[in-house]
């Protein structure tokens, strides 16, 4: 399964990034094989206008089940997910990537 | 000739001296009160003018049509708003986004995309002897106050002669609609606030203003609240403060009655005849320059 963390930095023990759109990037864990990627979101998160959109298309590329953030989605990028499928959990705001991960997997989070 | 009265900071009294300054003047003349804070005007509150029409106003938005689409991606590429999201053979478009630029539709190889008009606001139209009275209003939920204002602006040119006096009052803030305001007006009036938030943004609406090749004049308002920073720094940039209007309680007294201040008060009175004699020196460069550009343009026609 591939699961994708909104993240303040690249690590295991960095924060949660609150914010879905403007996260500086995206942990990308595949459970399967235990890869780990990066996705910078620079690019999304210096735009003025539609950030949730782009970072929306961003996330999508990667074909993640599973999505989880902070605050959660606004609606355009929730209009652009669901297309994809992907289960967004939130409330995962001031836990390391480590921690939010071990809470979904607990069933500690809750959906969008 | 379009006045653009703007300021930086909210809240520094734009509505107030361009209802006061519109009716002063319509005393003797006609002209033009635009209400261009498209999200919410409110200049109107201020005037017994009479309806004379409502304009609805239209953006066009991009649709997509699946069958011709090849799903290359371009659209959603050119897209500067993120308006146009691909998701694999899916085009997602979000009209609040949207600026209407035309690029998705223009570049698709396919013409799987065209423009459709979509409602966005209204224009109002009321009059009271010489005083017109337009007030552009977005619809609750429209994000982009620009296309608004730039509809206005064509309605205003289709509407009155250029040597109508236009008063626009403006959106608070530097951003694009401040922009779309300032960037074709004659002469950019700021009104101040002399505290250091007033001063903070009043320096971010003059870069904003010289950056568009305007040489902004200064009303300031309130005076006596705040610190003496607003005016030093008007000196140091040889910005020309026109008029200066109290800060008094009982102006903010009437104000909230919905009163014409200067009526009332002779120092606001006393405020709206400097500006007038400063938009009555501009309106004489005005013409001087339009009877320069006619005369080069007869010129031109005689001896190509």
């Amino acid at each position: 399964m591939r699961v994708v963390i909104t993240a303040a930095g690249r690590e295991w023990d960095s924060q949660v990034d609150q914010r879905f759109g403007r996260a500086a990037c995206f942990f990308c864990y595949n459970d399967e094989d235990g890869t780990i990627q990066i996705i910078d979101n620079q690019s999304a998160a210096g735009e003025a206008h539609g950030a949730g959109t782009k970072a929306a298309a961003t996330v999508a590329e990667y074909e993640p089940q599973v999505l989880i953030t902070g605050n959660g989605p606004g609606q355009n990028a929730e209009s652009v997910l669901s297309r994809t499928g992907v289960e967004v959990y939130i409330g995962a705001g001031g836990m390391t990537v480590k921690e939010a991960y071990d809470a979904w997997c607990g069933g500690k989070l809750s959906r969008a | 000739m379009n006045i653009a009265i703007a300021s930086g900071k909210g809240g520094t009294g734009k509505t107030t001296v361009s209802v006061n300054l519109t009716s002063y003047l319509c005393r003797t003349r006609p002209a033009v009160l635009v209400d261009l804070d498209v999200e919410e005007p409110n200049a109107g509150l201020f005037l017994e003018t009479e309806v004379v029409s409502k304009t609805i106003t239209y953006k066009q938005i991009p649709v997509w049509n699946q069958a011709s689409c090849t799903s290359c991606g371009l659209c959603a590429r050119v897209c500067e708003f993120n308006a146009v999201i691909q998701i694999k053979d899916d085009i997602l478009i979000f009209p609040e986004l949207c600026h209407s630029c035309g690029a998705c539709v223009g570049l698709c190889p396919a013409n799987a995309l065209v423009m459709e008009s979509k409602e966005m606001g209204v224009i109002t139209h009321s009059r009271k002897e010489k005083l017109d009275f337009v007030e552009s209003r977005l619809n609750p939920g429209e994000e982009q106050a620009v296309p608004q204002i730039r509809e206005t602006k064509s309605y205003l040119a289709r509407n009155f002669n250029d040597s109508m006096l236009c008063i626009m009052d403006a959106p608070p803030g530097t951003s694009c609609p401040v922009v779309e305001v300032v960037r074709d007006a004659d002469v950019v009036l700021f009104v101040a606030e002399p505290t250091p938030f007033g001063l903070h943004d009043l320096q971010l609406a003059v870069k904003a203003a010289r950056s568009l090749g305007k040489e902004p004049a200064v009303i300031i308002n309130r005076v006596g609240i705040g610190n003496e920073d607003t005016e030093s720094f008007c000196r140091e940039q040889s910005l020309r403060v026109i008029a200066r209007i109290p800060n008094d309680r009982e102006i903010a007294r009437s104000y909230s009655d919905g009163k014409l201040l200067f009526e009332e008060f002779p120092s606001v009175r006393s405020a709206m005849e400097s500006v007038k004699g400063y938009l009555d020196e501009a309106e004489q460069r005005f013409f001087a320059n339009q009877a320069k550009a006619n005369q080069a343009k007869v010129r031109q026609e005689i001896n190509p």
